[in-house]
């Protein structure tokens, strides 16, 4: 809330330079607009980012410096001695940011006062029940260490907080003075204000390094801190998959990764051909009003939300399958034990990949140059001749940029695993039993209780950024290969 | 004409077969070219017939949750049970549990049993099982608010449990019920003689569409519209902050970047993003807002973060195509008369490429709006949604869900009764899908302009 | 001259190979072609000039029915190769291009080897009972494209590597290769350097001692190098159809006369 109060107070301030700004430099013109450098607005969109920017970078860094400073200063605080076997440091911190957060909301509840709250030498056992009692969540009983830390951690942040709000408003008010000072009618002020905007626009566009970065750093330290607390070479070298919350976990990828691939192929053995056929006939043969229906009403497919497919793969396909392969199916084999399995998943997953590949492969079929076609017909050849043996080969670098994109896009994909393909990790060849992924694993190690300093939950960054890599190589090949294709008629 | 051409002139003889008979092998090679067309009417064939099962089977399996089984009674809300004192004290009458209010449901189907004159051999407790155990809460929350009316006769328009409802509905029948506890063949019998005499019957069920999620036990009373608002809230926060930003970005790229490497790493980075697994950008979240910045878990704000990550490439792409769809003379005609660049583009270029940048940001919003492995990751999942957010900050800042993960809430209840209500929920995703689709599609069409 | 009407005679005796008769070919609601009556001999170049828009090559393209590939094309009339409308139901195209072979504008090479590209067509109609008699038709055919000396050593070399002129010439040994009665080129020489075009005419010179040849040209001093028959097309109107020299030196009509002076086109 205080936050917001103080995004407004600035949102204020730059309104009311806006109109200083400007009525300043009409007047230093003698009210005359033609004799400024630059339109009037300008020296009040000047006054007002040079009051709005600083303030709100200033206000962004220091957000996100603040928990780093405060973190690394309290977890200096704490003895090692406090620091019990199994567990590490950052366990111990986030237990004393519970407890901080519990005495902010013990204080805020009016069930302790602010000086309670600060006594460095409070009776330990009953403000724990004065926090319990206040609704407050805590694990473990306090000690003294840790009081001593959160309450070090609250007069930090607190500190923290209200020094920031006074620099973030100074920096703002001297950013409007400064520039309402310059502000007369030779002033560049169309200049000045183009130049900040100009620096917004690259900054905006920046995000999208920021974010990859952020990907990269977010998964990365993770999988630094699980690397020490388990062994990289199982992580990878390994061949069995078996958490174990009470530790001793086996946790190596390659089971998951077996079943993320056994699942991909299944579905690329079902939307290549289908896309591939689809995209040859929408191209080459279907007239202008079949294509002009056909193909948004196969990429109604692509738009379909993956919650759908999953829904459809857990409820109704892995159902039918049973009812098919299952013990009393129709066909009466009984291979089929459960509807969670890597057909099941890699069907519906199939289904959905159709559109992808489809219309990839339409923009690239179309892209091989007419003068070929006519060239094949020329000679005397059907048209499947001609799309045999002249379109396709000379669009084969494409199709398989397509195809690659459809596998990354397989391989990341998660809400259909998740729900169809099962929970058992293992290395077999049969498509009717469950599997797992990679995906699967990563939500299912991240979701519920989960606790950031065991081995069991940090292998999910481990996975993720297994993942990441692998789509991003196949991502970074399958569009050189797609660019390098277009360059070629282009 | 030359009178060349008048002159008679011997036809050539042919020097193969005539053109009018075809051999065998064209004949061959045109039977492989109609086989090679089937394949391809086949690929399509198969694609829309996916589609056509999928669509049928999401209508057919979702229909249902919009219509509940309700069965009309009259209850006499005693004073004896609700109010032993007579003093319409609240804080006494809160005192009395749901269970307290057991016995007047089951005297109340009693004497509607009598003035319907069914005959059952059930217990009035039995006849009460066939009833929602949202009944009991439901009239315990009217007399909280309504402590005049105790003494009175209130008609009440109860829900049916879920084995009632399936079978109702069909999806329960006596064969399916034969190993389950919560309901008897009797009970089946009691709830068709109800029907019969119409006092038990489906109806639409607004409560559906508008109301919040119920516990385990109770999936008739599942609603998605709290999950709905969490939706909308995330769809806000997606909307104030990729469109300006991947806007920004955009003019950025098309319009003022150099060709330089940071450019290239920019192009590069926005191209890779678009085809990242949306699951990473959910450990992204995870890590950085939740665990590093302490946002509140399971809030629509961080949710619709985590989507404006997802969404910019998408946003950005289309914007792009926009800006480069507007010809260069039009920037050359402002630079012409003497606006900067800046202006040229601002006032000019952005305003026509405007109706482009606007359907790329509704199709990514949509795009944003089905996706549901990111939040499964920052705790949008697991989480009953069962009150509506108080407010406008709330809306943004306490724990909700979203209409995707409470759909794969619902498909992990272990009640089959809930599979209904996810299918229901996909048709009220999908409603918001089609609708933003078609909207995209019309302002596309509207103002497409052919330079 | 009476050397000259000689020489006249010896021509005149040729067979008719295409004979068309009202020929109307409409784009959509475009009258393309109006009306056009032309016989072309067997062994002889045919040329079809006229300024870009006028038909020549929409009429040229319905010689072997590459115009049924697109939709939009309608044709009437009849062409008859050697007394056979070519239009008629009965008639497969793609045996009709196996007959009447096309060169076109751009030298359009597939994107296979130098070999695969002449042996596509021996190929898919079946002229080969085994890989040597293929290996000799492929041979036949680029000596007879004048290329063979060029790439012999390098066979298995992608036909796009090849330079313009060659290519050209690749994509006319590719069409001799299918032993085809009628040669359709289609400004075969637009898209190359003067010395490749030199080559290229004197190439389609010695194709017409076993091929009637039809060639669409921009240049009038090419239809007037190569060709023997000239006819000149205006607005989907043939206007003028005779003997190369007649039409250079006394065309009839003066809208040739004014195309050829340079007046229009």
């Amino acid at each position: 809330m205080a936050l917001s109060w103080l995004l407004l107070i600035l949102l204020a301030l730059a309104v009311i330079g806006y109109f200083i700004g400007r009525s300043r430099a009409l007047a230093s013109a003698g009210g005359d607009a033609r004799d400024l450098h630059s339109l009037p607005s300008y020296y009040g969109y000047n006054v007002a980012l040079s009051a709005l920017v600083p303030a709100l970078g200033l206000l962004i860094v220091w957000l996100l410096a603040q928990p780093m400073i405060v973190n690394s200063t309290v977890s200096g605080m704490i003895p090692d001695g406090v620091i019990a076997e199994g567990t590490d440091r950052g366990l111990v911190l986030s237990e004393v940011r519970r407890v901080a957060d519990g005495l902010d909301g013990a204080v805020a509840l009016g069930a302790i006062t602010e000086a309670q709250a600060n006594n460095a030498e409070a009776d330990i056992e009953a403000l724990t029940q004065q926090l319990k009692d206040a609704g407050q969540v805590l694990t473990q009983d306090i000690t003294k260490p840790i009081l001593v830390a959160a309450q070090m951690y609250r007069s930090m942040t607190a500190t923290g907080t209200v020094v920031m709000r006074i620099l973030v408003l100074l920096v703002a008010l001297i950013g409007a003075a400064v520039s309402y000072v310059r502000t007369n009618k030779d002033f560049r002020a169309r200049n000045f204000v183009e130049q900040g905007v100009l620096a917004l626009l690259l900054l905006a566009a920046s995000i999208a390094i920021l974010t990859t970065v952020g990907i990269v750093l977010s998964m990365f330290f993770e999988t630094l801190n699980f690397f020490q607390l388990h062994d990289w070479k199982d992580f990878f070298f390994g061949s069995t998959w078996a958490p174990n919350f009470r530790g001793g976990s086996e946790l190596s990828i390659l089971p998951l990764l077996w079943g993320t691939l056994y699942i991909s192929v299944i579905a690329l053995l079902v939307a290549v051909p289908i896309g591939l056929f689809a995209a040859i006939y929408l191209s080459e043969y279907a007239s202008g009003a079949v294509r002009s229906i056909a193909k948004p009403l196969l990429e109604i497919l692509a738009g379909i939300p993956t919650i759908v497919y999953g829904l459809f793969a857990l409820l109704t396909v892995g159902p039918a399958l049973v009812s098919l392969f299952g013990d009393g199916g129709v066909l009466g084999v009984g291979w089929m034990a459960s509807s969670n399995a890597v057909l099941t998943a890699g069907l519906v997953m199939g289904i959905m990949l159709i559109p992808f590949v489809s219309s990839l492969s339409d923009d690239i079929i179309n892209a091989v140059p007419q003068s070929m076609r006519d060239g094949s017909l020329g000679l005397g050849a059907t048209h499947s001749e001609t799309v045999r043996q002249v379109v396709l080969p000379a669009a084969l670098p494409g199709i398989v940029g397509a195809v690659l994109l459809a596998a990354s896009r397989a391989i990341g994909e998660t809400m259909i695993v998740v729900m169809a393909a099962g929970a058992i990790a293992k290395f077999s060849g049969n498509p009717f039993e469950a599997m797992t992924t990679i995906t699967t694993r990563i939500v299912s190690q991240l979701t519920g209780d989960t606790d950031f300093a065991s081995a069991e939950t940090l292998v999910a960054f481990a996975l993720g950024l297994t993942l990441f890599v692998i789509t991003l190589g196949l991502n970074i090949f399958a569009l050189y290969i797609v660019r390098k294709y277009r360059e070629q008629y282009e | 004409m030359t009178d060349l051409t008048q002159a008679p002139a011997p036809a050539a003889k042919p020097k193969s077969g005539s053109l009018f008979e075809k051999d065998m092998r064209t004949k061959r090679r045109n039977a492989a070219e109609s086989r090679f067309k089937m394949y391809g009417i086949a690929a399509i064939g198969i694609g829309l017939v996916m589609l056509t099962v999928l669509v049928t089977n999401i209508v057919t399996a979702g229909l249902g949750a919009f219509q509940q089984t309700y069965l009309e009674l009259d209850v006499t809300l005693l004073e004896s049970k609700l109010d032993k004192k007579g003093e319409r004290n609240l804080d006494d009458i809160k005192k009395v549990s749901t269970f307290g209010y057991a016995p007047l449901v089951s005297a109340a189907l009693e004497s509607e049993v009598e003035r319907l004159d069914i005959q059952t051999d059930l217990k009035p407790k039995k006849m009460a099982g066939i009833l929602s155990k949202d009944a009991l809460s439901k009239l315990r929350d009217y007399v909280i608010s309504n402590p005049d009316e105790i003494g009175e006769t209130v008609s009440f328009r109860f829900l049916l449990n879920s084995r009632v409802d399936g079978y109702v509905k069909g999806r329960v029948t006596r064969e399916s019920i034969a190993n389950d506890k919560s309901i008897t063949a009797e009970q089946l019998d009691f709830v068709d003689q109800l029907m019969a005499a119409g006092v038990l019957y489906k109806a639409f069920n607004p409560d559906f569409i508008f109301g919040s999620d119920a516990s385990d036990q109770r999936p008739e009373a599942a609603g998605i519209g709290v999950s709905m608002l969490g939706s909308l809230f995330m769809m806000l926060v997606v909307l104030a902050l990729a469109l300006p930003i991947g806007v920004a970005a955009s003019i950025y790229l098309e319009e003022f970047a150099p060709q330089n490497r940071l450019t290239d790493i920019i192009e590069v980075n926005i191209s890779n993003l678009a085809a990242v697994p949306s699951i990473v950008f959910g450990i992204l979240g995870l890590a950085v807002f939740i665990n590093y910045m302490h946002l509140p878990t399971s809030a629509p704000l961080v949710g619709g973060l985590v989507l404006t990550l997802m969404t910019l490439p998408t946003i950005i792409i289309s914007t792009r195509a926009s800006l480069k769809a507007v010809p260069p003379s039009i920037r050359d005609a402002a630079l012409g008369v003497g606006a900067s660049k800046m202006q040229a583009v601002f006032h000019h270029v952005l305003p026509l490429a405007a109706p482009g940048i606007l359907t790329g940001t509704i199709i990514g919003l949509a795009q944003a709006l089905g996706e549901t492995a990111p939040l499964l990751l920052i705790g949008m999942v697991g989480f009953i949604a069962s009150n509506p957010p108080d407010g406008i900050v709330a809306g943004f800042l306490s724990p909700n869900s979203a209409m995707p993960a409470q759909i794969y809430e619902w498909s992990k209840r272990a009640d089959p009764a809930f599979y209904e209500r996810a299918w229901g929920g996909i048709i009220i995703l999908l409603v918001f899908l089609v609708t933003m689709n078609t909207i995209a599609v019309i302002l596309r069409r509207r103002f497409e302009r052919r330079w | 001259m009476n050397d000259m009407s000689r020489v006249e005679k010896t021509v005149d005796s040729k067979a008719i190979k295409i004979a068309a008769n009202n020929v109307q070919v409409y784009y959509g609601d475009t009258h393309a072609i109006k009306d056009v009556n032309v016989e072309i001999e067997d062994k002889t170049v045919t040329a079809f000039i006229g300024p870009s828009g006028c038909g020549k090559s929409t009429f040229l393209r319905c010689l072997n029915r590459m115009n049924d590939t697109i939709d939009t094309c309608r044709v009437t009339g009849d062409i008859l190769l050697d007394g056979e409308d070519i239009y008629d139901k009965r008639v497969d195209p793609v045996q009709l291009r196996a007959k009447v072979g096309m060169v076109f504008q751009k030298p359009n090479p597939f994107p296979k080897s130098i070999y695969d590209n002449v042996a596509y067509g021996p190929r898919i109609h079946g002229l080969a009972k085994n890989k040597a008699e293929l290996h000799e038709i492929v041979e036949k055919s680029l000596r007879r494209g004048a290329i063979w000396d060029e790439v012999k050593d390098r066979l298995d070399a992608p036909g796009t590597g090849l330079s313009g002129g060659q290519q050209q010439r690749l994509c006319i040994a590719r069409a001799v290769a299918t032993e085809p009665e009628v040669l359709l080129m289609d400004e075969p020489c637009s898209a190359l350097d003067p010395i490749a075009t030199a080559q290229v005419e004197e190439l389609i010179d010695e194709l017409r001692s076993r091929y009637s040849v039809v060639i669409v040209t921009h240049s009038m001093q090419q239809a007037a190098r190569v060709s023997q028959k000239t006819a000149f097309f205006h607005l989907g109107n043939l206007v003028e159809f005779g003997e190369t020299g007649q039409i250079f030196t006394n065309p009839e009509d003066p809208r040739t006369e004014s195309y050829i002076t340079g007046r229009i086109g």
